[in-house]
């Protein structure tokens, strides 16, 4: 019962951050709002007994992904957004569709699926234990992200320099 | 107890919501904040899946969307840096051309 009230309570806050997000026009704002559903989002990996996905959860997304993102907005000073008139068929055809979709899809799961239950903390995701899994079973795919992350750290030193300190720094060789 | 479906559900919406704000949204920063919320979601429905079959894999899978989406959330921001030095918007509908 405890189990379904957290889980109910925190749902509601990361749906209502998502809604927020879309709702707002100043960037800052569906920022913030953004860090709300991370944070609520990494109560419910707790309920789940994901340990080590909620703390990272936190520190990588709501640290500092969120915090990446609120620095560009305000390094570009970024302003409300403009409202432009989007075509009218979109709106008419989209909405329904959307909506339309969601009902199937909820439908579906919740009334024609019975894929068991998930215990409070059912999963225990000690550090130690994804540690074993993440070094063991899945060591190449680790190795790769290490990769991964080193062209993203080349590719954004790249592509936000300034054009002409590229080229001092191509003369002075 | 909760079921699993609930949390799919939840997952789903949160999709949902990502997929609306990339097609209605205009700002390019906004754009990438739907697409976090998109892989936020889809993350849920991984650990819930994971908690269901009692299998850390799930978990492990989790790890390595985070690390692609940090990846892709620092060149993506430098992308938009660069856009907005040359062409002084984050407004695509003023952003058409590939070449900066």
């Amino acid at each position: 019962m405890l189990h379904l009230i957290l889980f109910s309570v925190f749902g509601l806050v990361c749906v209502g951050g998502a809604v927020n997000l879309l709702l707002q026009r100043h960037p800052i704002n569906s920022a913030l709002s953004l860090v709300v559903v991370m944070g609520a989002l990494a109560v419910e990996f707790l309920l789940l007994g994901a340990e080590f996905v909620a703390a990272i959860q936190v520190i990588v997304y709501a640290g500092a992904v969120m915090v990446l993102f609120v620095f560009v907005i305000m390094l570009l000073n970024a302003g409300e957004e403009e409202r432009t008139s989007g075509s009218r068929v979109a709106w008419l055809l989209g909405i329904p569709a959307v909506l339309a979709g969601m009902v199937i899809v909820c439908w579906a799961l919740l009334a024609r699926s019975n894929a068991g239950v998930a215990a409070i903390g059912a999963l225990p995701g000690h550090p130690a234990d994804i540690a074993q899994l993440l070094f063991h079973q899945f060591l190449l795919p680790f190795e790769v992200t290490s990769v991964l992350v080193l062209i993203a750290i080349m590719g954004a030193v790249v592509l936000a320099a300034r054009p002409e300190s590229v080229e001092r720094t191509k003369r002075e060789g | 107890m909760v079921p699993l479906s609930y949390y799919l559900v939840l997952s789903g919406i949160l999709f949902a919501c990502g997929v609306t704000g990339f097609l209605i949204k205009r700002n390019i920063i906004t754009i990438f904040m739907s697409i976090e919320l998109m892989l936020n979601g889809v993350n849920l429905s991984f650990v819930a899946f994971a908690a269901r079959w009692q299998q850390l894999s799930g978990q492990v899978f989790v790890f390595f969307v985070m690390v692609v989406a940090a990846a892709e959330a620092a060149v993506g921001l430098a992308i938009i840096i660069a856009l907005f030095r040359t062409r002084e918007t984050l407004n695509i509908d003023q952003v058409n051309l590939l070449k900066l």
